[in-house]
């Protein structure tokens, strides 16, 4: 196996992580919800549904957070690196949507929240879209390419 | 109080993202490559994020109300199916395409990059194309699956 030591950022991940769970961990206790994104955004598409007023201001959080975070510490936002084509973007966009919602979460949700809660369930969601992520990535790099 | 702490929790958890480095695809790919130069960066953040959650899940799972009093929304279902397994392989084979997962689309959506802006038209769409399905299979078997 060769380690890409380039952009192995091992301390950014693990600050970046602590965060991450922080924030996770004061949502349950404070607002007594998983955080969840593809839930919390799904939730705002299903019709019959009153409880929109959370999503929205946690959802307005999450977007202003570049802005926010580039006027305390702008050398933390970094540029991303978007190699996929438009076309591949909307697919992608439409597997996340679609596999999201069907599997009943995310990396946040099933990934982080579940793992945390020790769920069984969330940790065969979790093993599931790792193994498809890392078999997606291996065909398009190193089958078709 | 409640709406304040919904927005002020968002904030943080972007900011989380943003350090990590998890709302750049190119990071997220580099660890899904194992084949190729293999980035350990995201064991890292799912490693320290855990390790917190767990603490807060642990305590979390002893309380009958949140800090501010509300109703517990721990998800109930808990059973191994065929729509978990199908639909997390879907978000996986999405999250490979692009390196994009739902709350670092958002984040980086929010920095005003294009892209991300069309993968996030792109994942409501995918939503709401679920919903549609859904309420089509409702309506033929008369089965209702709600599931959290």
């Amino acid at each position: 196996m060769n380690i890409d030591w380039v952009h192995f950022s091992p301390w950014a991940a693990l600050t970046g992580g602590i965060v991450l769970g922080v924030a996770s961990a004061a949502f349950v206790l404070v607002n007594g919800r998983v955080l969840g994104i593809s839930g919390i955004l799904g939730g705002l598409l299903v019709p019959q549904r009153s409880d929109a007023s959370w999503r929205v201001f946690f959802l307005l959080g999450l977007i202003l957070a570049p802005a926010s975070l580039s006027l305390i510490a702008p050398e933390l936002v970094g540029t991303p690196r978007i190699d996929a084509g438009n076309v591949s973007i909307v697919a992608a966009g439409l597997l996340v949507g679609l596999g999201t919602r069907y599997g009943s979460g995310c990396t946040s949700g099933h990934g982080v929240c579940g793992l945390s809660r020790l769920s069984p369930r969330s940790l065969v969601a979790t093993l599931a879209f790792m193994a498809s992520g890392f078999a997606t990535v291996y065909l398009i790099r190193h089958v078709l390419a | 109080m409640n709406r304040l702490s919904e927005f002020l929790i968002g904030l943080l958890f972007g900011w989380g993202l943003l350090i990590s480095g998890m709302t750049d695809p190119g990071k997220v790919l580099g660890f899904l490559d194992l084949a190729g130069a293999w980035d350990p960066s995201l064991a890292f953040v799912m490693g320290g994020a855990v390790l917190v959650g767990l603490l807060g899940f642990t305590v979390a799972k002893k309380r009958t109300r949140s800090f501010l009093g509300s109703a517990m929304h721990l998800p109930t279902a808990r059973d191994i199916d065929r729509r978990l397994v199908l639909g997390s392989l879907t978000f996986g084979a999405g999250w490979g395409l692009a390196g994009f997962c739902p709350g670092p689309a958002l984040v980086a959506m929010g920095a005003g990059i294009p892209k991300a802006a069309l993968f996030v038209v792109a994942m409501i769409a995918g939503m709401l194309l679920f919903e549609m399905l859904e309420r089509r299979i409702k309506l033929t078997s008369g089965a209702s699956s709600k599931r959290t």
